[in-house]
């Protein structure tokens, strides 16, 4: 072997030995938490907390999804499906003209936009809460999709923008001497164009609204229009401290995210370097 | 051709193009009137009334839910727990994922298993990971006391410990979102070009010193966008430890945010609770407005 191997190894070793360290502190909670979802509740008890279960246990499964799980998670699908289709309307519009046109005050707007992303949401919760309340939108899945969508908006700008804004504008250009206008443009070319920017932000803001908790705890109270994060509380408070069947909630609830991260992983990096490079 | 001479058809260009953007921005614009800027105003604006929140008369007071504020020691406490979190995520975060994102980098496509792995704690959700951690660190079967047990020690509380309980939250705060960071600095580096390694290297340099000499300074945008939105998410931070905690016990690990969810949906007093949501804002964005003035004059020095 030669010298410059050797130390190639050497250096590789401890990195190795970290990464895998990572893996279990990272990995290990999850592997708990999928092992817990087939043991019996004395099996948990009794066996070491790694230990493979007994049998394959569905029971706890079973229990769970006919125990109104469709119910939360039916309803995490409308509110997602709903919000995100919106924001990705919203943000294409409004990065159309902040990375094309050139007006007064464009970079006054877009600052403002990006600026709110550093706005804490408890800052809004209690007006949102009122107003929700005041409008008879309270309690229902319907009240999300205001807050969800605006809350991810000034980050979606702010990715989007940049992506527009590295797109040549020869097409656009050739466009508007044939004379288009600014919103067949937009409908016919820009759009088009930016399909690869709209699929980041649709996983990214896809696991952030899947996962929200503050206003759908706030803004919703009774069982039928709670979302899927939720779905843990109502369940803690039918079956207290049986530790099984609440790991088989969360896992169930983090499958799809995982799924939709193991397709989607490349595309997320990429957006991300598009708003990384600005910074 | 030149647009002075003729220009009527500049101008109605020009007033087209607003027309277009106005458009354009709106509904956006209307989103954020409606669910920001308007909130934060009537934030405070309930702050001067003495109101629950359920009966229908509230009683203007002017400033005395802001004078009461000065002398909350649980939101002070609050506050110091925030800045205590603040100080330890960018401590421990930021460097673990510069260290993660730079192995995935340099490992390449041979690392992918680790990549999914190390990222899945983000794709949780944070009542997940409080619940799943609630568990973990149970006294009496969750994981710490399993592998005390293994060692010869006793059982371990540390969420229902008064000295540990704020801790305990970091270090799953910790967990769940340097994956995130992670992440950023990874397409940090992947927006670097390939060249520049490779002329690096051509020249002589050596891993350690492309890293040090190269990358770091080049990604000191990214490390700043990161350590920004650090700082404002650990000063808002609520979930993880509403969950694990409560902000218990007895305040110990009590945040300015759980402080005011307590203090408007528990106690019912929802205009104070305004007051302390106001009062996070201003604290918020001045400090980082600070940071941000901080990092880009450090900058400037550097060029």
């Amino acid at each position: 072997m030669s010298i410059a191997k050797v130390k190639r190894l050497l250096v590789w070793i401890p990195i190795f030995i970290f990464s895998l360290l990572w893996l279990v502190i990272a990995g290990a909670p999850f592997l708990f938490m999928a092992l817990s979802t087939f043991k019996t509740q004395f099996e948990m008890l009794t066996g070491g907390v790694f230990a493979l279960p007994q049998s394959f246990y569905l029971s706890n499964l079973v229990t769970v999804v006919t125990g109104g799980f469709w119910n939360y998670f039916l309803n995490s699908v409308i509110v997602v499906t709903i919000s995100l289709f919106l924001l990705l309307m919203i943000t294409s519009f409004a990065a159309y003209p902040l990375s094309r046109f050139k007006f007064k005050f464009r970079n006054t707007i877009f600052s403002t936009i990006v600026a709110c992303m550093a706005i804490p949401i408890h800052v809004a919760l209690i007006p949102i809460f009122v107003m929700m309340r005041n409008i008879g939108l309270f309690d229902s899945i319907w009240a999300l999709i205001g807050p969800y969508i605006a809350f991810n908006l000034p980050i979606s700008v702010f990715i989007l923008t940049t992506f527009m804004g590295l797109i040549p504008r020869e097409m656009e250009e050739a466009a508007e001497i044939d004379g288009c206008s600014k919103y067949r443009i937009f409908f016919t070319i820009m759009l088009p164009l930016s399909k690869p920017g709209l699929a980041t932000l649709a996983i990214f803001n896809a696991i952030n609204m899947w996962n929200e908790f503050v206003f759908a705890f706030v803004l919703t109270q009774s069982m039928g229009s709670r979302t899927l994060p939720l779905a843990i509380w109502e369940f803690q408070g039918q079956y207290t401290n049986h530790v099984p069947l609440m790991m088989t909630v969360l896992t169930l609830t983090a499958v799809p995210m995982i799924i939709a991260f193991i397709i989607g992983q490349d595309r997320l990096i990429k957006g991300m370097m598009v708003g990384a490079v600005k910074g | 051709m030149n647009d002075n001479h003729n220009p009527t058809l500049s101008s109605i260009r020009k007033r087209s193009t607003h027309i277009a953007a106005a458009v354009f921005l709106s509904p956006a614009l209307l989103f954020l009137v409606i669910f920001v800027l308007y909130p934060i105003i009537n934030t405070f604006q309930l702050s001067t009334y003495n109101w629950s929140g359920i009966s229908p008369t509230r009683t203007f007071i002017g400033l005395d839910n802001w004078r009461e504020l000065m002398s909350d020691t649980i939101f002070w406490r609050a506050f110091q727990n925030n800045i205590t979190l603040m100080v330890l995520s960018l401590v421990f975060q930021v460097p673990f994922a510069l260290l993660l994102a730079t192995i995935l980098d340099a490992a390449g496509k041979r690392f992918n298993i680790f990549k999914v792995i190390w990222f899945l704690p983000l794709l949780m959700s944070t009542v997940a990971v409080g619940f799943l951690f609630r568990f973990v660190l149970d006294a009496n079967f969750g994981l710490i006391t399993f592998f005390s047990r293994l060692l010869g020690g006793g059982p371990i509380d540390l969420l229902g410990h008064p000295d540990r309980a704020l801790f305990a939250v970091i270090g799953v705060v910790a967990w769940r979102f340097i994956p995130f960071y992670m992440v950023l600095y990874l397409a940090g580096y992947s927006s670097l070009p390939d060249e520049l390694y490779e002329a690096a290297i051509i020249d002589g340099a050596s891993q350690s010193q492309y890293f040090w000499r190269v990358a770091l300074p080049l990604l000191t945008p990214v490390i700043r966008s990161g350590a920004i939105l650090s700082i404002v998410g650990s000063l808002a931070f609520f979930d993880l430890t509403f969950v694990m905690t409560g902000g218990g016990p007895s305040h110990a690990s009590e945040l300015m945010a759980t402080h005011m969810y307590r203090s408007t949906f528990l106690t019912m007093r929802m205009s104070y609770g305004a007051t302390i949501a106001g009062a996070m804002f201003i604290l918020i964005t001045t400090i980082a407005l600070i940071t941000i003035k901080l990092l880009s004059r450090k900058e400037k020095q550097q060029l």
